[in-house]
């Protein structure tokens, strides 16, 4: 079985009565030579490296633009005043995702999660959690279904902006940091692929616009958004609910929603936001400042 | 695709195409290359032109000549390195015919004088493909081993090669052979599973009809 549908992975873990990170982790190891020790020692590598990828933050720094940076200290002390709607936990999620997503637009190491431009979604939500207390383990095997769910929507759809727009960078970061938010509090199997199939369902549609063609505006701010919608839908599958349609049919729409996309829609930097007249000015300038 | 391919590479940012496939471009070259490049040409197009600055693509193509991984955090400051490393490096935009929008042609010299043209393009999530090679159209990842055998073609080459090869007890993962015109000059890429030592290139070298050997030895 190649990991190529969400609902064979979760039949799978129902007939083998196996925890789904596992299903996930042993199909991989039939797609190449390496060992369980590589793969497990590699993950680790990797939530290694998406712990630490905020840890170069400075507020008073800005990209080469000039667009981006400072935004996640100034929700950070806001949260510190007690002046924002939403609990400590919401809070903490929006100041990661801005800080890892500000990270990147300036130049700091970080995970590509799924890509450069949504590798604020898995940490936003998966940081915070580690700060409580959560068990390390826990963590990795619920990145296994992160890193599974993403791969089916790679396989079915596309995780490239380029391709499908932002759905398919931040929607599928979305979705596979909701599955891994469902597995890390005890969700069946179809809890999380309900939890996965609703993050994507609410983001479908979204474009890839990027101001002057660079992954700050609106990137940075959008992984908050898809690291708040990974929180809502996990807590929505394991209440119970379940999304009408199933997550591989989601997975489905959305490549044929990204297909019929119009190309100023899928990373040109030629439409919606960037088209804008504020979103012209600032590639004129940068283009004429380079 | 494989679950490392959807989470990960760890990578300085800001994108997995125009960075850190970029500081690859300039790292598998330095490989191919061989020893420190002292002078470097690099013409960008496509995305790469439009969009490189604000990306750091120029500067992560600089950074993997002086040897550095994609996820290095120096990236960002590769231009005041290369100074101190002691190479001069120069930008500039341009159109290339019948490639990928993210696209660079470098043109590279060690401290020796030896030369190396590269064209390469990143495809994306950090894969790269190696398009051009001293002009002749080439079309391998820089994902694997590889040796690159510059010969006259003519018959013979490429078994002189392989039995090198068999003899050092190396495994070929994929071959190609690529020239610019019948009897002229031609570029054999050879991907292979085990490190390619340097005594096998020296042979090599001294083969009949072989102009040129380059190894590119992955680190990791």
């Amino acid at each position: 079985m190649a990991i190529d549908s969400i609902a064979a992975l979760v039949q799978e873990a129902e007939r083998t009565a196996l925890p789904l990170w596992e299903v996930i982790l042993r199909e991989d190891l039939k797609e190449g030579q390496g060992t369980r020790e590589d793969s497990l020692r590699q993950m680790k590598r990797l939530w290694d490296a998406m712990k630490a990828s905020g840890d170069a933050y400075r507020p008073q720094e800005r990209s080469h633009s000039g667009l981006a940076g400072g935004d996640s200290a100034k929700v950070s002390a806001a949260m510190e005043n007690g002046a924002l709607y939403g609990g400590r936990f919401f809070q903490e999620v929006i100041v990661e995702a801005l800080k890892v997503s500000e990270c990147n637009a300036c130049m700091k190491r970080i995970v590509a999660a799924p890509t450069a431009g949504s590798c604020g979604v898995l940490p936003a939500v998966l940081l915070p959690l580690l700060r409580r207390g959560e068990d390390e383990e826990a963590l990795l095997r619920a990145l296994y279904v992160a890193a599974g769910f993403g791969e089916v929507i790679a396989s079915r759809a596309s995780i490239s902006g380029a391709e499908g727009g932002c759905q398919a960078e931040v929607g599928a970061a979305s979705a596979m940091a909701a599955a891994a938010l469902a597995d890390l509090r005890g969700g069946s199997p179809a809890m999380c692929a309900n939890a996965c199939a609703l993050a994507l369902s609410n983001l479908m549609g979204l474009v890839c616009d990027p101001v002057a063609g660079l992954v700050e505006v609106p990137c940075i701010h959008r992984n908050v958004v898809g690291a708040v919608n990974a929180l809502s839908c996990a807590d929505m599958a394991l209440a119970g609910v379940e999304c009408r349609i199933p997550a591989d049919e989601v997975i489905d729409a959305m490549a044929q929603v990204g297909a019929a996309m119009d190309d100023s829609l899928r990373e040109t930097g030629a439409g919606g936001l960037a088209a804008t007249p504020t979103g012209k000015a600032i590639a004129e300038r940068l283009a004429s400042e380079s | 695709m494989r679950l490392f391919d959807v989470i990960g590479p760890i990578m300085t940012g800001p994108s997995s195409s125009h960075t850190a496939g970029a500081a690859k471009i300039g790292l598998v070259t330095r490989a191919m290359l061989g020893g420190e490049p002292v002078k470097a040409d690099i013409l960008l197009h496509g995305s790469f032109a439009k969009t490189g600055r604000g990306h750091g693509t120029d500067r992560a193509i600089v950074a993997g000549l002086l040897g550095m991984l994609p996820d290095d955090p120096r990236i960002p400051d590769s231009f005041a390195l290369a100074e101190q490393a002691g190479l001069a490096f120069s930008f500039t935009t341009g159109t290339l015919k019948n490639v990928h929008p993210n696209t660079a042609a470098l043109s590279v010299e060690n401290a020796d004088g030896e030369r190396l043209e590269v064209v390469a393009s990143s495809l994306g999530g950090g894969r790269i493909q190696i398009c051009r090679v001293d002009g002749i159209e080439t079309g391998f990842s820089g994902g694997c081993n590889t040796l690159i055998v510059h010969n006259e073609d003519k018959p013979g080459c490429a078994a002189l090669v392989t039995a090198l090869l068999a003899r050092f007890g190396l495994n070929i993962a994929t071959m190609q052979l690529c020239r610019n015109f019948p009897g002229g000059y031609a570029v054999m890429v050879i991907e292979c599973d085990q490190f390619i030592p340097a005594d096998l290139a020296e042979e090599l070298e001294r083969a009949d009809g072989v102009a040129r050997v380059t190894r590119l030895n992955l680190d990791v």
